[in-house]
């Protein structure tokens, strides 16, 4: 535009600046960014919080603990792969585990609505007993609210979780350093299209499943064998190219990923061409990424595909020092583009 | 994935960009039409491939940004009207009216809906026989067969709560306006492979000998893409100017006859408002006389709303190929996906949304430094 500078913009439409929450608010993408930073960081400002982690850790009596929570809304309650239940226990057990502790104890908190089938709940619950037993954690407390019919939405769950941080690293963006390998946990998209599936009443051909899991054993056992782990990370909202793009910020770093590395399960690649939705931005349950040096990988790797859970981890790039701050993708075609956070949330497009 | 993973293998992509390479001898601009190659190339940095004589430009060919913002007022006015359920694909939701966008509505505790497929609206419209069930159907020739059967089908089965609000577009008369345009830089243009799927392209031969320009009927993956750009280099460069289909997998010279003639009966060719344009003659589809009783701007009182577009607003330009979207100053900084200004910062296939995305300007330079 240098050589146009008498040009005008004058376009019709007011900008954007809402006073009010949309859907996008919720969707883990710049809009959520902009609330954390502009309402809920500075109100409650302290180091725990500003480091953006998915827990806080911090000292109690000489014990290190991790405390995390999170609040579950999902629709619809009850997807092929998992339910609400699933979710609530699986999601803050996996926030402890990117924490790098140990998880023990879990609160649940149960918000009714007024007509919700006894039914539905106990399959919730027994979803979230089965859950926890597999993540070897115990509900410990917990409260229930009854609202309005009309006032909820069936049921909303909340979980909060702590666990114990037995090793001295320091498990965060600001640890990542280049030369770090960036290792993933298996393939990425499944419990977005599931969701997306099942909430909208598209019908493939072949079910696709959530991935929703507990993923703290594989974590533990690198941590346990040594591995000097710098960052972990769940690529839960937003998914693998907005949790990169996160630690690529945080650490002023650049992390460079390479495409033909990541692997997406056929179907939901299908999905994705139909939806035009990139499966780098859909949410997994399951999954989630290491920062790992270099020289460690192939050992991290090792242990990782012992369990189920990372049965198909990976090796699917790099950190270096510049350019700072970003993340570019080595294409299936040979170019390289950058990836940026995702905006609002994935709308399918038109044709 | 079949019918993918071969037209994304780097060493085929990498054979025909050397072919085109070894063809260019001169500057060559050549038009993508259609929003969804815009979103490849950016996305998969095709342009990145290409020698530096041949440019590509970003057409008028995505749904979204072409529709005027009389047509979103008028779908914002109606969506928030008590006991209407609106229904719209999902990209229109961010597009910014005059006021506000259907997102806004939604958030004051209006009934919006994404809709995958025109019928979902009308089986919403069965299982609500109390609402007002409305469907924005907006789109080119690729989506009118698809919504002309909704509009039969309500007609057919009398579903007397459904209605549609018609923002339908043809490629062929918005290629003759840019090729009108005194600032046109179009050598040649790669055609809207799926809307040559629905319509052939028989309707492109005249304007191919008119203008003297190619035109080439082209897929949407990496492959398909460069093989456009080929096949239109190698016309140019021999100084022929015909129509010629890259996308024979999909689309035949007389395209899907049974959709045109539901098209047909359903729609008729009418001016269409379109933004960045202004009025094109006989360039929209709006509903034929005999289904008028199906149209929600009719139904709802809307239908003398109006809302001028800003002649300076520059998502005209980039639409017409005449900028890039880089070129705007305020694109990154005032002008963003959450924040846009106008409708080709929305859509995913939106010139500006897709610069913006996959930050081709800040990719070549992180590129260039290393």
């Amino acid at each position: 535009m240098a050589n146009d500078k008498t040009f005008t913009l004058s376009c019709p439409a007011p900008v954007g600046t809402r006073e009010q929450i949309v859907m996008a608010h919720g969707g883990g993408g710049k809009l959520m960014h902009e609330l954390l930073e502009t309402y809920v960081i500075p109100a409650f400002k302290n180091d725990k919080l500003e480091s953006r982690h998915d827990g806080a850790v911090f000292e109690v009596a000489g014990a290190k603990l991790a405390f995390t929570t999170d609040s579950y809304v999902v629709r619809p309650m009850f997807f092929p792969g998992g339910d609400i239940g699933t979710l609530a226990v699986n999601g803050t057990v996996n926030d402890l585990a990117m924490c790098g502790a140990r998880p023990l104890y879990l609160s649940a908190g149960l918000i009714m609505e007024e007509g919700f089938p006894l039914e539905s709940l106990a399959r919730v619950i027994e979803s979230m007993r089965q859950c926890a037993e597999a993540a070897g954690v115990q509900v410990v407390t917990g409260d229930t609210k009854v609202v309005d019919k009309g006032k909820g939405d069936g049921l909303f769950v909340n979980t909060a979780g702590i666990g114990v941080v037995e090793h001295g690293l320091k498990i965060g963006p600001t640890s990542v350093r280049a030369g770090d390998a960036v290792l993933i946990s298996g393939d990425v998209g499944r419990h977005g299209i599931a969701i997306m599936a099942t909430r909208e009443g598209l019908e493939f051909e072949t079910s696709i499943e959530s991935d929703c899991a507990s993923v703290a054993s594989p974590v533990l056992a690198m941590i346990q064998a040594g591995i000097d782990v710098h960052c972990l990370r769940d690529l839960t909202r937003g998914g693998l190219a907005t949790t990169l793009v996160e630690i690529a910020e945080a650490s002023a770093l650049h992390i460079r990923i390479v495409e033909q590395y990541i692997a997406v399960e056929e179907n939901v690649r299908g999905a994705c061409e139909i939806l035009g939705f990139d499966p780098l931005y859909l949410a997994n349950e399951g999954r989630f990424v290491a920062f790992i040096p270099r020289e460690q990988a192939d050992r991290a790797l090792k242990i990782l595909r012992q369990h189920p859970v990372s049965a198909e981890s990976t090796t699917i790039g790099c950190v270096e020092e510049s350019p700072a701050s970003s993340v570019t993708l080595k294409t299936t075609i040979g170019t390289v583009r950058v990836l940026d956070m995702l905006t609002g949330e994935q709308l399918p497009r038109i044709c | 994935m079949k019918f993918v993973d071969e037209y994304r293998d780097s060493e085929a992509v990498e054979k025909v960009a050397a072919a085109i390479r070894a063809l260019v001898t001169r500057p060559w601009s050549i038009m993508e039409v259609c929003g969804g190659q815009t979103h490849a190339i950016m996305k998969f940095g095709i342009d990145e491939l290409l020698p530096k004589q041949v440019t590509l430009l970003h057409g008028p060919g995505c749904p979204v940004c072409v529709t005027p913002v009389e047509l979103i007022d008028k779908g914002t006015q109606i969506a928030a009207m008590p006991g209407v359920i609106f229904c719209s694909f999902g990209d229109m939701l961010r597009v910014p009216g005059t006021q506000h966008d259907l997102l806004r509505v939604k958030a004051n505790g209006g009934d919006v809906r994404i809709v995958y497929s025109p019928m979902d609206a009308l089986k919403i419209a069965k299982e609500n026989p109390s609402k007002q069930v409305v469907f924005f159907a907006v789109g080119f020739e690729t989506t009118a067969p698809a919504n002309a059967m909704a509009v039969h089908q309500a007609k057919q089965q009398r579903i007397a709560n459904f209605s549609v609000l018609v923002s339908h577009v043809l490629v062929p008369p918005a290629l003759e306006a840019v090729l009108d345009s005194p600032d046109c830089l179009v050598n040649a243009f790669l055609a809207a492979g799926h809307v040559c799927t629905i319509m052939g392209y028989e309707e492109y031969f005249p304007i191919a000998s008119k203008y003297r320009v190619p035109i080439v009927v082209t897929g949407f993956e990496p492959l398909d893409i460069l093989q456009g750009v080929y096949m239109c280099v190698k016309q140019l460069e021999e100084g022929r100017f015909e129509v010629e289909n890259q996308y024979a997998r999909s689309v035949r010279r007389e395209g899907n006859i049974a959709a045109q003639h539901l098209v047909a009966k359903v729609f008729r060719v009418v001016p269409r408002k379109w933004r960045g344009f202004g009025e094109i003659p006989q360039s929209g589809l709006g509903l034929h006389p005999d289904y008028s009783d199906l149209d929600a701007e009719e139904r709802f009182g809307v239908s003398d709303y109006r809302a001028e577009e800003d002649p300076e607003c520059m998502s005209g330009v980039i639409l017409r190929g005449v900028k890039k979207p880089n070129e705007c100053p305020a694109f990154g900084t005032r002008c963003t996906p959450e924040h846009p200004l106008g409708a080709t910062m929305v859509s995913n296939e939106g010139a500006c949304a897709a610069y913006y995305r996959y930050r081709r300007h800040e990719a070549k330079a992180l590129i260039s430094d290393k």
